[in-house]
């Protein structure tokens, strides 16, 4: 972790070098923070969506499952998470649970130690909750008739939803699923409320030393520029589809 | 005519300046930070800041309205004409002084380490341990100096934010203001001050907007008027059993 961690600082410091002369006095000052913060935010944003895309395909299929408690659990999950706000989720996990403390939550309290963990669940949960809605949709709108075909042909129910459902939906949610992926990255800022230092939390630490309003447009900048890479990522692998 | 029409000028702007001194003063204070400003159970804002602000506008005889205000916005919505002053235990920093100015100081602050009793703490952890601060205060900009580039500093919006944390174990010491830090302290068995209070030159003043020449003129004369009174003393002794002036 601490050669990940060094080897982060090394890119962070070696790109503020770059950019200093090109930038603005009162960036190039806090330069490493705003970087830092940045990879902080996309390390978030990378393993939400990684670890959400799993739960919400898990939650997809037991929304469509016949077993009535799967199915119950699985609404009761993405309906709690799609209705409330993220920063309440955030709160009651750090402020409200986490308060219990090391010895009340014995063996979960690494997890609950760190904002940085806590926010990786909450921001997990919540888009695999919103994700697996996104899925939800895709798998009811392909014709019931071509799972009947794939189960005929002698796949089973999991081959059949892997290799023939699933990149079919993902193809009608794919730019819905985009969507998310920013709303989620823009979501991801609330985490600096519980002592994260992501592209937030350098953000207005640096305004509180300079009080200089212009560093939230700095951070504005960056968000935009993690947002437009990931459209890219999106519209890349939109022609990829058509093309395959 | 000409007369007249002057007379009436003054006339006019001498009601218009009446009606402006006779508005209420609106004055912010975070209402977060015991003993110096917080809520009541009944929702009021008290506190020693509060005090002193109520006895600096009877000595000015003005009504004052007291609001509350979030720390990381305080400074903004001065600037902003939300209000007219800041009575919440604010630093006089450099920094902060590009932006508004301030009144002579009220009080001198300290500030203290404070960490459970049995962890064995010391000052020399600050660099290799996690250390807890308000965002935005002079401690938090003590924590970071002495923390060194990206230590593990944890920054909280609240002061009880980080004191609930220090307790559940999260971080293993925190930054606060000394007086305060006392204040928790009574309350909070198992925790104490690491070494000794650390004094950082810190001077409290009253925060107003640029160019109020006049409103600074007019708190100075009051405050020490209230120094000079035994008002002062009085509030002090009230909180802290002291003069923290």
């Amino acid at each position: 972790m601490s050669v990940y961690q060094d080897a982060k600082y090394a890119v962070s410091d070696a790109a503020c070098a770059a950019l200093t002369p090109v930038t603005p006095d009162s960036f190039g000052q806090f330069c490493p923070r705003f970087i830092d913060g940045f990879f902080v935010t996309v390390e978030l944003l990378v393993l939400s969506c990684a670890l959400g895309l799993v739960i919400a395909i898990s939650v997809a299929f037991a929304r469509l499952s016949s077993n009535m408690f799967l199915n119950k659990a699985a609404f009761v999950y993405s309906y709690v998470f799609r209705g409330t706000p993220l920063l309440v989720q955030l709160w009651i996990m750090y402020f409200g649970l986490g308060s219990l403390g090391a010895e009340n939550l014995g063996f979960l309290w690494p997890l609950f130690k760190e904002g940085w963990t806590i926010g990786l669940i909450v921001l997990t949960l919540n888009t695999g909750a919103y994700v697996s809605e996104i899925l939800r949709g895709g798998l009811v709108n392909i014709p019931k008739g071509q799972m009947e075909a794939a189960v005929a042909t002698g796949m089973s129910w999991f081959q059949s939803m892997f290799h023939i459902m699933l990149p079919q939906a993902f193809k009608i949610a794919w730019p819905a699923y985009g969507n998310e992926v920013v709303l989620l990255m823009k979501g991801s800022a609330l985490v600096s409320t519980i002592t994260v230092l992501d592209l937030m939390g350098q953000t207005r630490t640096v305004f509180s030393r300079s009080y200089n309003l212009e560093v939230y447009a700095y951070s504005a900048v960056l968000y935009l520029i993690l947002a437009g890479m990931i459209t890219l990522l999106f519209k890349f692998g939109e022609n990829r589809m058509k093309t395959g | 005519m000409k007369l007249k029409i002057s007379a009436l000028a003054t006339a006019v702007a001498v009601t218009i300046s009446g009606m402006a001194y006779a508005q209420d003063l609106r004055i912010a204070t975070e209402a977060a930070y015991p003993p110096f400003n917080e809520k009541n159970a009944a929702g009021e804002i008290v506190g020693f800041d509060v005090d002193i602000a109520n006895a600096l506008c009877a000595e000015m005889k003005r009504t004052c309205v007291i609001v509350a205000q979030d720390w990381d916005g305080i400074i903004p919505a001065l600037v902003n004409n939300k209000y007219d002053a800041i009575v919440a235990s604010m630093s006089i920093t450099e920094e902060r002084q590009k932006s508004i100015d301030f009144t002579s100081p009220y009080y001198s602050n300290y500030i203290a380490l404070v960490a459970k009793n049995d962890s064995g703490f010391t000052m020399d952890d600050v660099t290799s341990k996690s250390i807890g601060a308000q965002r935005s205060t002079v401690a938090s900009e003590w924590a970071e100096e002495n923390a060194g580039s990206r230590g593990d500093v944890k920054l909280y919006d609240t002061q009880s934010a980080a004191y609930s944390d220090l307790e559940s174990g999260r971080i293993d010491a925190l930054v606060s203001d000394y007086l305060p830090a006392v204040d928790w302290l009574k309350a909070n068995q198992g925790f104490g001050i690491v070494g000794d209070k650390i004094d950082i030159n810190d001077k409290i003043g009253i925060g107003l907007r640029k160019g109020e020449d006049d409103l600074k003129a007019a708190f100075d004369k009051a405050l020490a008027a209230i120094r000079e009174n035994g008002t002062y003393l009085a509030i002090s002794e009230k909180y802290f059993g002291v003069d923290i002036f």
